[in-house]
């Protein structure tokens, strides 16, 4: 019964949380934001790896454990190596303005 | 509490930390990349943190680390050449194929615990029906975030257009049939039949595309953001499922974000929610074909590059409205081509940007920034309606409804209400569009109409590589 109250309570704070970080953002960044928050949700992985700690010598789990974790992993790598990219090209700014293509 | 169990407590509490800095910071221009770069820190400790605790608690076997490097290195990969191969302006759909494999892990997660007794936890009755609750919640919201995202994916890709049936008033029958099946299913499920486990996985994929798919191009961002949303939820399923309260908080945090985001969107569009799901109220009457009665103009002035050359060589201020034909035909790089010979000849050149320019709110800016436009150059409606008046011309690029009047003035319009820019407050107004079709929503737009505006017809990319000839014909830009 302790895991499902703390689990609540994690829960609704977390969501509070979440609400007030992001409450005041500029338009620019909404989709850096977006996609950043996306490769968080990702988090996923850490429930994936848990199923092939747990799975033994099961191997129908630790496949299955397996490709969700790939998945995830996907999820997180490709989402915050995407965000970057989009953020290193409003950083771009702050460079002398140099090299410029013609 | 044994030393282990406290570095775990440690790192996790770190972890959440850091994803909280990373979430905040990404709210601010300059902090932006530094908080992505703590986010994905905190992402690795917290696998870290698991892989070390379980290391020392109960051993890791040679088996389960093959598993785990055959996962990483797969998804890893695929993640890594994805990021960098994928061009700027297929960003929206990128984000919904990620979502979309987020959601599928947390619902493989939830299929392997609910299949496999080994992964449950041998606790009391209580702990076990919390168990079979998540696992429902994750299997549901992971299949439509899964199947959703793929449908998004594919329509903003145009893989898929929008079949005529999803038009009709049938589509409603047919998602409360898949939701009536996908409840049953849910109920099955919490009583522990795995035939119901299936049912409940078909259901609610079936009812993420039926649900996806009758929704415009436009409309689509607030879906994905939406989508975004339940990821989140599905992973603090997931984290109930597991029993790890690191993912409970993360899966929130990115839930309660995606709502927001998804109701400043809305907010955008003058839009509800409701509307969006279900109403498809601005786009279901009028397919965009621009031949019905409400698409039809009378009154057009069509011109041609060189007089809109001309018109600019002789402004002194030069607004550019972008909008999503810019985005789809990638003319952003010869546009700001065109800027530079504007600017050098002494010609003040800023960039209007509409709330929800582009294919998601900030699309626009990420995809101007590619092209090296300075980011000072980027005004928000709210400063630059003010400043039409005081403006020579404006350039509208495969933007229209953001620029529609009649959001302004005409009380029956399904626009009315939206923000929209005044652009027609300027002295001469240039829209180029490839031919008359109506936009997104399928109304007609009294700008074109206006006595200062002229069209210029044909693709955004090929027009503005024509007038920077003209321009440069005209000796623009070329100090003396």
């Amino acid at each position: 019964m302790s895991f499902l109250s703390e689990a609540l309570w994690v829960l609704l704070l977390g969501s509070l949380l979440g609400l007030e970080l992001i409450g005041k953002v500029p338009p620019t960044l909404h989709t850096p934001l977006m996609s950043g928050a996306n490769a968080i949700s990702g988090i996923t992985m850490l429930a994936a790896l848990t199923l092939i700690l747990k799975a033994g010598n099961n191997t129908p789990l630790s496949i299955t454990g397996s490709i969700a974790l790939g998945f995830a992993l996907f999820n997180v790598i490709g989402g915050f190596l995407v965000t970057d990219r989009m953020l290193a090209m409003f950083n771009r700014k702050n460079s002398p303005r140099k090299g410029l293509r013609k | 509490m044994t030393s282990t169990q406290i570095i775990k407590y440690s790192i996790d509490l770190i972890a959440v930390l850091l994803l909280a800095l990373g979430i905040k910071g990404l709210s601010k221009v300059k902090s932006a990349r530094g908080a992505n770069r703590l986010a994905a820190i905190a992402m690795g400790l917290s696998a870290l943190g698991l892989l070390v605790d379980s290391y020392i608690s109960q051993g890791v076997s040679t088996s389960a680390l093959i598993w785990i490097a055959i996962g990483t290195t797969a998804g890893g990969l695929l993640g890594l050449i994805t990021a960098q191969r994928v061009p700027m302006t297929a960003m929206p759909e990128t984000v919904a194929l990620f979502n979309g494999c987020g959601g599928m892990s947390s619902l493989l997660v939830a299929i392997g615990v609910a299949l496999f007794p080994v992964a449950k936890s041998q606790g009391d009755y209580i702990n076990s029906s919390i168990e079979t609750i998540s696992i429902t919640v994750s299997v549901f919201v992971g299949a439509i975030t899964f199947t959703g995202s793929m449908i998004a994916m594919a329509k903003l890709q145009g893989w898929l257009s929008t079949p005529s049936w999803t038009k009709s008033k049938i589509r409603h029958a047919i998602n409360i049939g898949l939701a009536c099946i996908s409840l049953i299913a849910i109920f099955g499920t919490l009583q522990g039949s795995e035939n119901a486990l299936w049912l409940l996985i078909f259901g609610s994929s079936l009812l993420g595309v039926g649900v996806t798919m009758p929704i415009g191009g436009a409309d689509m961002p607030v879906v994905i953001s939406l989508l975004n949303s339940y990821s989140g939820v599905a992973a603090a399923a997931a984290g109930f499922v597991v029993g790890s309260q690191l993912l409970i908080v993360a899966g929130a945090m990115v839930g309660a974000a995606g709502l927001i985001l998804t109701k400043v969107m809305c907010n955008g569009m003058n839009r509800s929610l409701i509307s969006v799901l279900f109403g498809g109220a601005l786009s279901t009457d009028s397919p965009n074909t621009g031949s019905t009665s409400e698409g039809e103009y009378t009154n057009i002035t069509a011109c041609s590059t060189e007089e809109c050359a001309l018109t600019l060589e002789a402004a002194e201020r030069v607004v550019i409205v972008p909008g999503y034909g810019l985005a789809v035909a990638q003319a952003q790089h010869t546009l700001r081509e065109v800027t530079r010979v504007l600017e050098a000849s002494g010609i003040d050149v800023t960039y209007a940007i509409h709330p929800v320019a582009g294919r998601m709110p900030g699309h626009m800016n990420v995809l101007l920034a590619e092209a090296d436009v300075p980011y000072e150059q980027l005004i928000e409606m709210d400063v630059i309606n003010p400043e039409f008046p005081a403006t020579d011309v404006v350039l509208v690029l495969g933007a229209n409804d953001v620029v529609n009047p009649q959001a302004k003035h005409d009380q029956t319009s399904p626009l009315y209400g939206m923000p929209v820019l005044d652009v027609q407050e300027a002295r001469t107004v240039f829209v180029i569009k490839r031919g008359m079709s109506a936009g997104y929503s399928g109304i007609k737009n009294d700008l074109f109409e206006l006595s200062n505006t002229s069209m210029v017809f044909g693709d955004a990319k090929k027009v503005l590589g024509d007038l920077l000839v003209e321009l440069k014909e005209l000796g623009v830009g070329k100090k003396h």
